[in-house]
Formats: C-alpha cells, structure tokens, sequence
C-alpha cells in the first residue's frame, strides 16, 4: 500500500517523485512505457525558458519562472547537462517589434532576470549568422538548454535512491475506490494508494475519467523538429525564437547541450496523440520558417528528425487542482510549454495540494540530494587512466561519434532504472546520438544490453516495446552467446 | 617514437603499413578498433574482390586475409580493440584501449584510413513514423554476416548502390523476402554484374526514379510508401504512390568519408568528397600525415584502395626516413563538365617519376566521351577516350611527369566532352 | 529471342539471344559479351557465398564459399545444406564444409582463418 501513486513518468511525474521523496511517504510512480522520459518529455526544444511567454498573472508565468530557477539549481546537484546560453526573440518588422516590447513588459510583471530588448545591429553582432532583415530583439540571458530527458531519469533515479518505487510498462487500465483508498490496476499488476497524481501527459484526461467525471480534454499538438550535426552545433550560439505571426508561431533555432542544432517545431494539432510521425510538408514548414532566422543553416547536415506531442487542454492555463469529482485525486494536466521549464515548481505545488489535502510531511534526514555521471570524454587525460585502471571497460570506445565507453553503458545498465533498449542507453549515455546513428555502435550496444540483462539479443528492443531488431538467427540457429 | 602510425586496420590501413614495411620502415604501429584486422572487408561474405590487383576472384575476408597474413609476416604492431580520439598538429597520436589505458603515442608519420559511414536516415529525413526495421545496409550486414542473427523477413531495399543489392540477394538467401529496390536516380551506382546477379536472379524488381516518402508502424515498420519523384527536381509525384507491407528497411544511400580526425587535427577538407585534399603522394595539408582508401575518396573497388594505399605507404616512408624534396610549382587539380571531383586534388611535378594517377567521378552517365585535360593557361594538354562513362565507377587517368612539366600556369582542369552520335 | 544486360563491363550492354536459332547473340560489344549471353542461357552458373555457425570462436559464424561456380538452380538447394552445420574452432581458409555439392563435384569451403 501506498500513499501516494504518480501515473505517468515524464518530466511532471519524474518531479514530483523526487521532490516526494524528501519526505516519508510510500510512494510509486507509474509508466505505461518501458522507460520513463520516453513520450513528450524526450521529444521537445529542450529549452529552460526565461518567462517571458506567459500572461502574468497566470499559473505558467509563475511556475514558469520558479522552475527555471529550481531547474539550475537540480541540474547542478544531479549533474545533468544544461547550459544558460540565452535567447533572442527576433524582430523582422513593427508589428513583431510591438509583441517584442510587449514580451519584454510580460517578462519584466513576471520577474524574468536581466531580460532586454536590444537592436538588430546588436543582435547581429552577438549572433552574426542571423539574417539582415532582424530590425531588433528581445534578450533574455536567463533562457537555458538542457538534455530534458536526463533531467526527468536524473530525478527520477534520485527519487528510486531515496526509497521511491518506479514500475516501467504499467499501463493503468481502470481505477477503482476501495475502502478509502484506490485500487490502481496496470498491465503489470494492481496496486493500492490513498492519493493520486495524474501526471499521465497526453492521456491525463483518459486516465482521470477511469474514475472521475470528464473535467478537461486533451487536444494533441504535434511538432516537428531537424536535429542537426556538430558541425552545425554553433551556427547560434544561443535560442533564437520567432515572433508569432498569420503564418504560425514560428520556429526556433537553438544550440543543444550535446553540440548539435535544433529547428523546430510546427504546431499541428493531431487526433491522435501518440502520432510522433514526420511529414514531408510539416519538415519542409520548419526548414523554411527557420531560415528566416538563420539563413545559413546547413540542412544537408541533418542527422535525425522527429516528432513531439504538446499535451495541450481545453484551457488556457496549466491544469493542477485535485478533481472536482474525486476526492484525493490530483491532476497534473495540460501542461505545454513551458511545462519542462515549470516542473519542478508544479511538482512543489502537488505537494501544497497534498498537504492541503491531509498528508503529513516529515522530512527524511538522510535525503540523497545528489549525483554524479561519470562522462568519459569530460575527463582529463590522467582521470581517464584512473578509470580504466580501475574499470578497463572504461578503455573500450562503443560509441565513436560521441566518445561513450563500455564502462559507462554497463553503469547506465546498472543504474537505479535500468534501461531495456538501445535508446534507453542512447538517452542516458548518448551512445547513438551522434552523426552515424548507431550505425557502428547500435549492433555493440545491442550484444552489451543482452549480455548484462542477461537475456538473448533477439529479445533487445530499438525502443518502446514492439521495437524489436533482430527477427531471429541465421542458419536455423537458436542459442545465445 | 614510432617511424608510422596508420590509423584503421582496414583494407586501406593493412596495404599501407605493408608497403611502408617493405620500404624499410620498422617501428611501425596499426591501431584498429574492432576486435580484429580487415576492416568491412570481414562482413562482405560475397565474391568479386581482388579481380585487379590479384587477377582472381576473391571474397572480402580472403581479400583481408591476404593482406593480415603478408602482415603477419613482418613486425608491423598492431593494437586491437583500440580507438584513436585525437591527432594534433605535432602528429601526436591520441589513443584509448583497455589494457594500455589513455595514450598520447609519438610518430614520425601518420596514415589515416579510418575508411567510412553510411548515411542514415536522418541524413535525407524520410518522413512518417520511427519504428524499428530500418537499417543501414552495412549495420544489417554485420548482424547477419558477423553475427549470424536475421534482421527481417519482408524487406525494401533504399538505393541501389552495390551494399544494398548485395544484401538484397543475401537475405533472399538466408530466407528473406525483397519486395523491392528503389532507386532515386533514374540510373543504379550499382555494378552491372550485381543488379544482374543480386536483383535480376531473384526476380526483385528495381524502382528507378523512385524514393521512399513514408514510413509506418508503431513499433516494427509495417509498411512504407514509394513514390515516382520527378528526375529534375528529385520531388516525389503525388498520385504515384506503391504502398509495401514490409518489417524492415535497408538504407545504402551513400557513404560519407569519416574524417572527424581529420577535421579536429586541422587538415584541410575538400568539401567535394568530404574528405582530406590530398598531393600525388596522399600527403594531406598536415606535412607528415598521410591519408588513403575511402577517408580520402568513396571508392568502387578494394583493388583501387589498395594500390592507393601503397602510394601512401610509400611516400610515409620517405617522409619518415626524412628524405625532404623541394618542390617548385604546385598544380591545383580543377574539376570542369561533368566530373564532381578529383583525387588528389594537387600535383607537386617534382615529386612525381613518371607517371600521375588521377581518379575521378562523373555526374552521370555518358556514351563514347573523351576526357579532356587543360593546363591553367586554358590549353588542352591530353585526352582519353571512354566507351562509356557511369556515376557508379570511379575513373582513371594518367598523366606524364613531362606533360606536368610542361603545363602553362598553375592548375589542371579535368572535363568530359560527349562525342556527339 | 531472349534480352538480358551483360555483366561482362560496367558497360551493360543490352544482349539479345535467339534460344530458337542456336543461341546466336545480337547487341555486344566484344566476344567475351557473346559468350556470356550463350552460356548464361545455356548454362547459367555462380558462386554462393554464406556462413555457417562455429562454436569456440570470436563470431559465431564463418564465412563460407563454393570453390567453383555451380548451376543457378541449384542454389536455393545448396543453401539448405548449410543449415545445421556446426564447425569448431579452429578453422582453416581452405577447410572443406560441404564436399561435392548435390553431385556438382564443387565443394564449400571456408573463406577465411578463425581461430
């Protein structure tokens, strides 16, 4: 029995079970995936935004700012890759100077740090391959790139250290009230709790209404990205947004904390909210919409393209209030953007709620508040030595465009949520990540992944289940080496 | 201190550090990263490999294995299992391996022949979904060569470069079914010999003109769509499109030099063939270092990797022996009609005995043609006739130290002119 | 009158062989062209590269190769008898696998070293 069950494992749940784990609480968290991190929350602009979006007044603003805030300060103490690099939001004629000034006056009620609008010349100056046709920018210093995705596992393998259970491939399919409590039943097996968070993203509002009444909807919106090669990776060195026009909301030109450049997204609203496919127009959109930015940008250069789903809702704001319907039953809802830069905020606001609504809080004395990534190409020439003196496997190279080593593969293998994919290992080393795409290391990683879980290489997935590579042996063979 | 460092123990790496030995050198050192010498010569099973430079037929482990077995019989040292993270510029040699640890080896030359890549999907952003089944026709070829595992059963093959239709036959071999190999040219690079032997054989169609505009499948790929595209603006037509129900996707859609080295140690790139600009002795911009085999030029067949490879062997000899040549004019290697690239890209006369190899590609497909060659004054100072001229095999020329000597101004443009029928 | 592409070049001739008329070949460029159209419909024959599986050694196959061209259509049945076939290490280029294949007198051998 639990008293706190989080249905859903993206950044918003992930948050919430390591800022729940501070305290003495049973709690669980829940993911239909066999990952965690693996839907939106892989699949976004990894931007840490400044604040300067939201209308003040609205949860998003304050959230927004709060979490950028904690989001510094959590990747310093679980060691996950960010970097405060800055964003401009460019101006290419009057009217986007007006919504630049009026962004600045936004970000300035919501207490975004060191914001400015600067002019074109300055921001040609700063960013020299924007295009002539920028006539001024809002500056906002505080804007942060991050790896979202080890943002989300690095809280949540906190969390596992400080006592939280994480069943992966646990699809709830009903929720019932027993006797004060409720009965959770997932494709993994039932499970009891006196609360729940329903941090479950795109499907919140299906999962709510496995008990509740139907309060908000969901309304997909799918965008589309390029991830582009290293050598593209400082063609900007800071986020360069558009204004929203007629033609859409613009599209965004950003470094990567991995080296690489990002261009997206559309904002096409979808049926269905698992659809992370790519379209040709929808590629295309983004292509072009981005050069008015950067015109120089190489696309010849692309190493990978691919989707990601905005949880949007029915409302304007970001839903996160306990069920009108159901008592003890928290949502976590429609949380676009900027939910990735808010989720450490929401996940202090689920908290209050909790409280408020009659959990006790007593502190763990020994909160493990901390982690460390050995990352071996960060490492000197003499640290390097050390570590294969005392780890050899630390000496075998995997993964040559991104420099990961055997030994940091086992460890993700061994770490607090292991992995059961070649791109769970990719999202917790970056062995894969780079411009060949796995195509050395993936048939390597594939061999270590079945030799450490101990299960035949058949069985290795690429990703989510069903993602299967090898279809069988050659030869008639059966056996396993 | 090492005499030569050559980086891949590849085809390319195994020819060059053979012809450095026989040229006296002794302290020779291979660093390999895979567990053993040969390179991707050990996943191509097939036959069709030696037929130059050894006058007989031979598959690619035999054509490695001749070469590992010749190695063997020097002292040329070899470190397995070992990857090579930096050069700098003083041709210090940054390598990493699990017995040794973290090493910064000192060489009086280098040789890279760290081969290449396929490009992936990413590379030409094929839309639709993400589902796994699709593979590099190289990486699926390791899994099924190598290690003996099947990749998928219904198959499409993208590109008809010759590792795709290779593999079409293999895996009809081992079972599989193609269902088709779609070609976005309206001609394949591939060989002749393996569009007969690979899909003609199996009666496995080839789509020219056409590409593959959509993938699907949640979680192993279901199906994928192929359309005609436009041969002008390589455009997929709508209207056009051939639906597959297939599990797996091979992509031989182009090899791209591996030059990451090559790049970080300052080396000069030709943007044309993605890798070092190379003199006539495959010396790079970097005095010293040597480059040979597909990190310089994606090449059509091993036996022209081998011979360039000694080239390089040779000439990372004498520099290692210190044996130092002025040269007094430099010939800039220009690209005219229909050639996309040359190799090497310069010409130092001086360095050259008799005879300059030149290698080439063409842009497309050519009857009776000559190739023309115009010295920096505009003059044509030779011309070589071709049957026939195709994008898939790599041409060759020779040109006459005494020609070189003789050439007007400061560069050579290579140009093909089609003989009108 | 059959057509097929010769293999003889890159070139690729298109040949046409007239079964009916004593394989005479119309379309190439060379004698070697000529021949190849007569045999390949006379007698077409290749070389079938695979692997089999091995035990105690560093991959878990080896190639193998016929030691002479057999008829085309005998391959898919050659293939089968490869199936099953379990070597051990060590294994010599040169080492026979299958001897005499379907009574072709051309045996598998192995391609390579594997110790």
């Amino acid at each position: 029995m639990y008293d706190i069950a989080i249905i859903g494992g993206g950044v918003v749940g992930c948050a919430a079970a390591y800022e729940l784990s501070r305290y003495k609480l049973r709690t669980l968290l829940l993911e239909a995936a066999n990952d965690i991190a693996d839907v939106t929350t892989k699949a976004n602009s990894a931007i840490i935004h400044a604040g300067y979006d939201p209308e003040p007044g609205t949860a998003m603003a304050r959230l927004n700012v709060e979490g950028a805030a904690l989001a510094e300060e959590i990747c310093k103490k679980l060691d996950v890759p960010y970097n405060k690099c800055g964003a401009f939001v460019l101006a290419f004629d009057e009217a986007d100077l007006a919504h630049v000034q009026k962004l600045y006056e936004q970000g300035v009620a919501n207490g975004v740090p060191g914001i400015a609008v600067i002019s074109g010349e300055e921001a040609k100056r700063m960013e020299p391959n924007l295009s002539d046709k920028v006539i001024g920018a809002l500056y906002a210093p505080s804007s942060a790139i991050i790896s979202p995705w080890e943002y989300a596992l690095a809280m949540a393998e906190t969390a596992v250290r400080n006592g939280v259970d994480i069943r992966t491939s646990s699809r709830v399919t009903a929720i019932k009230k027993v006797e004060n409590q409720f009965e959770i039943q997932t494709s993994s097996g039932n499970y009891r709790a006196k609360y729940i968070i329903n941090a479950a993203g795109v499907h919140s509002a299906e999962v709510h209404e496995l008990i509740g009444e139907k309060e908000f909807e969901i309304h997909p919106v799918r965008g589309q990205y390029f991830l582009l090669d290293k050598s593209e990776g400082s063609r900007v060195t800071r986020t360069i947004f558009q204004c929203p026009t007629a033609a859409g909301k613009g599209v965004l030109v950003s470094p990567t904390v991995h080296g690489n450049l990002i261009v997206g997204p559309d904002a096409e609203p979808v049926s269905d909210g698992d659809d992370v496919s790519t379209t040709a127009e929808g590629l295309e959109y983004v292509k072009l919409m981005s050069q008015k930015s950067v015109p120089s940008t190489s696309f010849r250069d692309n190493i990978r393209n691919f989707s990601g789903i905005r949880s949007q809702s029915d409302r304007s704001d970001f839903i996160i209030e306990e069920s009108h319907s159901v008592k003890n039953f928290f949502n976590l809802a429609g949380i676009k953007s900027p939910g990735l830069s808010a989720a450490p905020a929401i996940a202090k606001e689920a908290v209050k709620l909790l409280t408020g609504a009659g959990l006790e809080l007593t502190e763990k004395s020994s909160f493990i508040d901390e982690r460390k990534q050995i990352r071996f190409k960060e490492l000197t020439d003499d640290e390097k030595n050390r570590l294969i003196a005392k780890d050899p496997l630390y000496g075998r190279v995997i993964c040559r465009c991104e420099t990961i080593t055997e030994g940091e593969i086992v460890a993700a293998l061994r770490s607090p949520i292991p992995p059961c994919s070649v791109d769970g290992i990719k999202r917790r080393t970056g062995a894969g990540m780079g411009r060949c795409q796995g195509g050395f290391c993936g048939p390597r990683v594939l061999e270590i992944i079945a030799r450490e879980l101990g299960i035949p290489r058949t069985s290795v997935l690429k990703d989510k289940s069903g993602t299967y590579i090898l279809v069988g042996e050659t030869k008639g063979g059966t056996g396993n080496v | 201190m090492y005499d030569l460092i050559v980086i891949g123990g590849g085809p390319a790496g195994l020819a060059a550090a053979c012809e450095a030995y026989e040229q006296g050198l002794k302290n020779i050192l291979i660093i390999e990263r895979d567990r053993e010498l040969g390179g991707i010569l050990n996943q191509c099973i097939h036959n069709g490999f030696g037929l130059h430079y050894f006058k007989e037929e031979l598959t690619g482990p035999e054509y490695a294995g001749r070469f590992i077995k010749m190695l063997n019989d020097t002292s040329v040292e070899v470190k397995l299992d070992t990857m090579v993270l930096d050069i700098t510029k003083n041709r210090e040699v940054h390598a990493v391996n699990t017995s040794d640890g973290y090493q910064i080896l000192k060489t009086r030359s280098v040789i890279l022949a760290m081969g290449c890549r396929e490009r992936t999907r990413g590379a030409i952003s094929i839309p639709g979904d993400r589902p796994s089944g699709v593979f590099t026709a190289g990486a699926a070829q390791r899994y099924m060569n190598i290690e003996g595992y099947m990749v998928g059963r219904r198959v499409v093959i993208l590109g008809s470069g010759d590792i795709g239709l290779i593999m079409a036959r293999r895996m009809t071999l081992e079972g599989a079914e193609v269902l088709a190999c779609v070609e976005l040219n309206p001609y394949s690079s591939g060989l002749n010999r393996n569009i007969v032997q690979c899909l003609g054989d199996y009666n496995i169609p080839l789509y020219l003109s056409h590409t593959i505009t959509k993938i699907e499948g949640s979680g192993r790929v279901e199906r994928v769509v192929v359309s005609r595209v436009d041969d002008s603006t390589k455009k997929p037509i709508p209207g056009t499109e051939i639906s597959f129900d297939c599990d797996t996707v091979l992509l031989s859609v182009g090899l791209i030099p591996e030059n990451e080295l090559t790049k970080n140690a300052g080396i000069a790139i030709d943007p044309r063939t993605n890798g070092a600009i190379v003199y006539e002795n495959m010396e790079t911009s970097l005095p010293g270092v040597f480059a040979c085999g597909n990190v310089v030029h994606v090449h059509d067949l091993v036996d022209y990797v081998t011979e360039e490879s000694k080239r390089a062997g040779r000439a990372a000899a004498a520099f290692a022996k210190g044996l130092s040549q002025t040269d007094e004019k430099v010939l800039a290697m220009k690209t005219g009609n229909a050639v996309t690239y040359t190799v090497p890209q310069k010409l130092r006369p001086m360095r050259i005995e008799k005879l300059a190899d030149i290698f080439f590609r063409v842009n497309r497909v050519f009857g009776e043609a000559s190739i023309l060659v115009f010295d920096g004054d505009g003059k044509q100072i030779a011309k070589f006739k071709r049957d026939y001229l195709v994008p898939g095999e790599m041409e060759h020329i020779v040109l006459p130290r005494k020609l070189l000597d003789t050439a007007g101004g400061d560069s050579l443009t290579v140009s093909i002119e089609e003989v009108q029928a | 009158m059959t057509e097929l592409t010769c293999i003889v070049c890159p070139r690729g001739c298109r040949l046409k062989v007239d079964t009916e008329n004593g394989y005479r070949v119309t379309g190439h460029s060379c004698e070697k062209g000529e021949a190849y159209g007569k045999n390949e419909l006379l007698n077409p024959t290749r070389v079938v590269t695979s692997t089999v599986k091995i035990t105690g050694a560093m991959h878990r196959r080896i190639p193998v190769k016929t030691n002479g061209a057999i008829p085309k259509k005998l391959i898919f049945e050659a293939m089968k008898l490869l199936d099953g076939i379990e070597l051990k290490a060590p294994v010599k280029l040169g080492d026979i696998v299958v001897k005499d294949i379907l009574g072709t007198g051309i045996d598998f051998v192995a391609s390579r070293d594997m110790l």
